[in-house]
């Protein structure tokens, strides 16, 4: 076996730990619903229910003592650790078979991109485990790397002239790990909007719709402020959480700055001009400015909190765009996915 | 931005409860009412002053980010022009109803576009209107002194409390010198002490004053930014020359084949260096035939100065004549020789041929103008093939990109070239309006095959062609940009600036000592009662340890570890 199947096989292994790891905090997330809808019926007993935001008023917010160390929580933290080391290895083997760093193509771009997310999901979970966050970032993780192995993946090699320069390990390494930190300080975000609504008692789903409302009521079941959303009660308070995910979007947002100057000074060398309005260059800037429309949301009048957090969602679209739209299907002077 | 339109970072279902930002109090020497939206009076004044103050206001700023986001897509979408007019060309011509309607609109170079161009101009107009008026406001908080010491502590984020055995002035002078203390040179707290009269003393401090400063920094860099770029476009120039082996390149502005400048350049100032390619080296992966290495030796004679040698790579453009130079492509110029039917010589040089793949198969057109009269001008066109193999009988391909076995397979034209018709030509292309491709007797095209060397015979009596050899091109860019220095600057200004913003904490803290009520609750317990609160800008969960390490300072003992906050331990390393 070569050193390149090897790091396939790690990268492999990695999915299917991270797999389980994806399972566990679903069936924490399970058992906090469960925890939650318990507690609301112990509480409703003395007060007459009026609507979600008395069950929320009165529901414990922050995190419970017993969301640590059961037995879920334990094998999703073992798991995630795992799998990360995994993909750690599989990374550094995947560099040893092509002779650089393994930063060159879409696939090594996914893999390193998913172990910045895990890297700082582990941050974030040792100081406060979430077992929400837990599932989307390893759900994304998951899928990333099934997405990756199965449809990005291209021979290990050494690259063009183009892309031999240091600035490979450090233009794309920030852009790697600012999509690895935008992935986490999204699923926050979400987060919070979620427990916002629930909070303030807000679901499109509650009130009928003129027409579809039989959509609606085959939905109903999901929404936010119905008992399968119980869980959000436990997390910490949407302030909290918004307070949370500013700083994980401030480190982001000084890496995505920091890859937007890395890329000019690189392409200053490489093409012959610090910008060019080449279609990658134009999706990090267009996310870039998103992401500085997010910061001057939080502090303008009627803006901060949710309104901001959906300037989140938009700007992380455009981070995602820009890595699979852009350089699949827009020709450019970044179409290095090898495909 | 206007002192109505700022709430403190967190909204109102965000906010600490019962605090009012106090950051944000007297931020703004406007009145209040500006931006609020409500109609203005009459008169032109009011109204220009109305559309100003809804320009600089923190919300149209927002607006404008949001836009220039939103129009800067068009550009992924649609060919753009300076990048690739051929294919804006291409759209033109498959969409015959949208597309002329889509240019005049600007889609096709949209960074340029008037719209484009407004959203960006109005966004820095904001930002002129809202740094000015911060910017003073700043200098003024930088010369200013900490806010008194609030009267009740119960509403702040951040709270403490202990006992000392010292008198309060004793323990608040302590915590100002705590607090004064220089960290890296600078005072780690600005503090002011005061008398409150009835032996009750406190110490006022606040620190990260940097945090404003970093803000301000990184908006006007944004704009320095700009400044520069719209300068570089100014005073730039542009262009590419292709040079063969053996031969040299002199920087005036006849010498290359795409040339454009920035109206501020004159290309008399153009610097008369020369440049000669003495040789060129490539390096292909002998399985997938990927590029590895390009490297161009070179010759540069700066004038005045004496010859130097030294070598171009891509990635590595060195700089001459005050301009850079990049190496940005390379092929093949076959070195050929035409007689025509006298046995005059009519055409010897090397001619680029352009790389159309992995392999260099390698595209190109010999124009033989000058004939014996009375005879036709002859165009050969075809390919070069560096290492050529026949697959199949008449079928030649090339299958590497070195020059292990070259080829050239050209078809004839006679005619007239069209040289002289005006109409600038495209060197690699031939007009083949006035010209007639040479068939044998079966009426079938003919083909050339010439390896290096060798000498055939035109058809139809045209003359010879000899391949005498097959050096190689470059392809380099030039250019002089005089403001990259600045670009750069501005661009770690802003980068400098953004993070002291982002991650410098702002806070007030706050320390009283009061003669205490308590008495003889046992040893060790002071009859001084102190306490302390704190107040940061936005979130900021490294204020209550500060307090507590302040506090702890002051007392001589262990901080008290009091969580009035219950905000969280730190993530992202932030303190
Ligand atoms: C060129 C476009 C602009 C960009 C890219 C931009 C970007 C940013 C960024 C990234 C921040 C966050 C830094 C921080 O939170 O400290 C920020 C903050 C801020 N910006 Fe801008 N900005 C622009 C234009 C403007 C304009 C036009 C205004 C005024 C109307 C403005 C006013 C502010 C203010 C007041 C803050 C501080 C918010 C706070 O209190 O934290 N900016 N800007």
């Amino acid at each position: 076996m070569s050193v390149a199947e090897l790091s396939d096989l790690f990268v492999w292994s990695a999915a299917t730990a991270l797999t389980i790891a994806l399972i566990a905090y679903s069936v924490d997330l399970a058992r906090l619903t469960e925890a939650a809808q318990a507690a609301r019926a112990a509480a409703r007993e003395p007060v007459t229910v009026g609507g979600p935001s008395v069950a929320a008023a009165t529901a414990p917010s922050g995190v419970t003592g017993g969301a640590r160390g059961t037995r879920a929580t334990g094998i999703a933290r073992s798991t995630l650790v795992l799998g990360t080391l995994l993909l750690l290895v599989g990374i550094v083997l995947r560099g040893v078979a092509a002779g650089r760093s393994p930063t060159a193509n879409m696939y090594e771009f996914t893999i390193l991109g998913t172990f910045c997310a895990l890297v700082a999901l582990l941050v974030m979970q040792r100081r406060r485990p979430i077992a929400f966050v837990g599932v989307v970032v390893s759900g994304i993780a998951v899928l990333a790397l099934v997405l990756a192995l199965n449809t990005l993946h291209v021979q290990a090699d050494a690259v063009q002239p183009a892309l031999q320069r240091y600035w490979l390990v450090i233009h794309v390494g920030v852009a790697i790990i600012a999509t690895g930190i935008s992935t986490v300080a999204f699923a926050t975000t979400v987060l919070q909007v979620l427990r916002d609504a629930r909070d303030t008692g807000r679901s499109r789903l509650e009130r009928p719709w003129s027409r579809l409302d039989g959509v609606r009521q085959a939905f109903h079941g999901a929404r936010v402020t119905g008992p399968s959303f119980a869980w959000l009660e436990q997390v910490p308070d949407a302030r909290r959480l918004e307070a949370s995910s500013f700083r994980q979007h401030a480190v982001g947002f000084v890496l995505w700055t920091l890859t937007l100057i890395g890329g000019a000074i690189w392409a200053e060398e490489a093409w012959g001009r610090y910008w060019g309005w080449d279609p990658k260059e134009v999706g990090t800037f267009v996310a870039w400015v998103v992401y500085a429309a997010y910061l001057h949301a939080r502090t303008t009048r009627g803006w901060a909190g949710r309104r901001a957090a959906y300037l989140v969602f938009v700007a992380y679209g455009v981070v995602l765009a820009n890595f699979t739209v852009v350089n699949l299907y827009i020709p450019g002077n970044h179409s290095y996915s090898g495909l | 931005m206007t002192r109505d339109d700022v709430t403190p970072p967190s909204a109102p279902a965000y906010r600490p409860e019962g605090l009012d930002d106090a950051f944000t109090d007297g931020g703004d020497p406007r009145p209040a009412d500006a931006g609020s939206g409500s109609l203005p009076a009459l008169g032109l004044v009011g109204w220009l002053r109305w559309v100003w103050r809804q320009l600089t206001s923190m919300r149209v700023a927002l607006l404008l980010l949001v836009l220039l986001a939103v129009a800067a897509v068009p550009g992924t979408m649609f060919p753009q022009r300076p990048q690739d007019p051929a294919a804006v060309a291409a759209y033109l011509t498959d969409n015959p109803s949208t597309g002329p309607w889509l240019d005049r609109l600007g889609f096709f170079d949209v960074y340029a576009s008037v719209w484009f161009s407004a959203v960006y101009l109005l966004l820095f107009a904001s930002l002129v209107g809202c740094i000015v008026p911060r910017t003073r406001v700043h200098a003024a908080a930088l010369r200013g002194r900490p806010p008194r010491t609030p009267r009740r502590f119960g509403r702040f984020p951040a709270q403490g409390e202990g006992t000392s055995d010292d008198e309060p002035r004793v323990v608040v002078e302590r915590a100002a010198a705590v607090l004064r203390r220089r960290r890296l040179g600078v005072p780690w707290f600005r503090a002011d002490v005061h008398d409150e009269g009835a032996g009750t003393w406190s110490v006022s401090a606040e620190r990260g004053y940097l945090r404003e400063t970093g803000n301000l920094v990184f908006h006007l860099a944004l704009l320095g930014l700009l400044v520069a770029m719209a300068t570089g476009q100014m005073l730039h120039y542009r262009g590419q020359a292709i040079v063969v082996q053996g031969t040299g390149f002199a920087n005036v502005q006849a010498a290359y084949d795409t040339f454009e400048r920035g109206t501020a350049f004159d290309p008399a100032d153009l610097e008369p260096f020369t440049l000669r390619l003495d040789e060129f080296e490539s390096r292909f992966d002998p399985v997938t035939l990927q590029s590895r290495d390009f490297t161009a030796y070179v010759t540069v004679t700066e004038p005045g100065g004496e010859p130097v040698e030294r070598t171009v790579k891509v990635n590595h453009p060195i700089v001459a004549g005050g301009a850079k130079v990049y190496l940005q492509g390379n092929g093949y110029a076959p070195a050929v020789t035409v007689r025509d039917a006298s046995g005059e010589v009519a055409f010897s040089g090397a001619v680029p041929f352009l790389p159309q793949d992995a392999v260099y198969t390698s595209r190109g057109v010999v124009k033989v103008p000058d004939v014996a009269d009375g005879q036709p001008q002859i165009g050969l066109v075809g390919f070069l093939l560096p290492t050529a193999q026949e697959p199949a009988p008449g079928l030649w391909r090339s299958v590497d990109p070195q020059p292990q076995d070259p080829l050239l397979v050209l078809s004839v034209w006679a005619g007239n070239l069209g040289l002289d018709t005006g109409v600038p030509q495209n060197v690699y292309r031939l007009d083949e309006s006035r010209m007639e491709q040479a068939v044998d007797d079966d009426g079938d095209v003919v083909t050339l095959y010439v390896r290096p060397g060798q000498t055939v015979e035109l058809p139809d009596g045209l003359g010879t062609l000899t391949f005498d050899e097959l050096p190689r091109f470059v392809a380099l860019d030039l250019r002089h940009d005089p403001s990259l220095a600045w670009v750069l600057t501005f661009s770690l200004l802003a980068l400098a600036g953004l993070t002291a913003s982002l991650f410098a904490p702002r806070r007030r803290l706050w320390v009283r000592a009061a003669p205490g009520q308590r008495r003889d609750e046992g040893p060790g317990a002071g009859t001084t009662v102190v306490t302390a609160a704190g107040l940061a800008r936005g979130d900021d969960v490294g204020l209550q340890p500060e307090l507590d390490r302040v506090l702890a300072r002051v007392l001589g003992a262990p901080a008290p570890s009091h969580d009035a906050t219950g905000l969280d331990t730190p993530q992202e390393g932030r303190t």
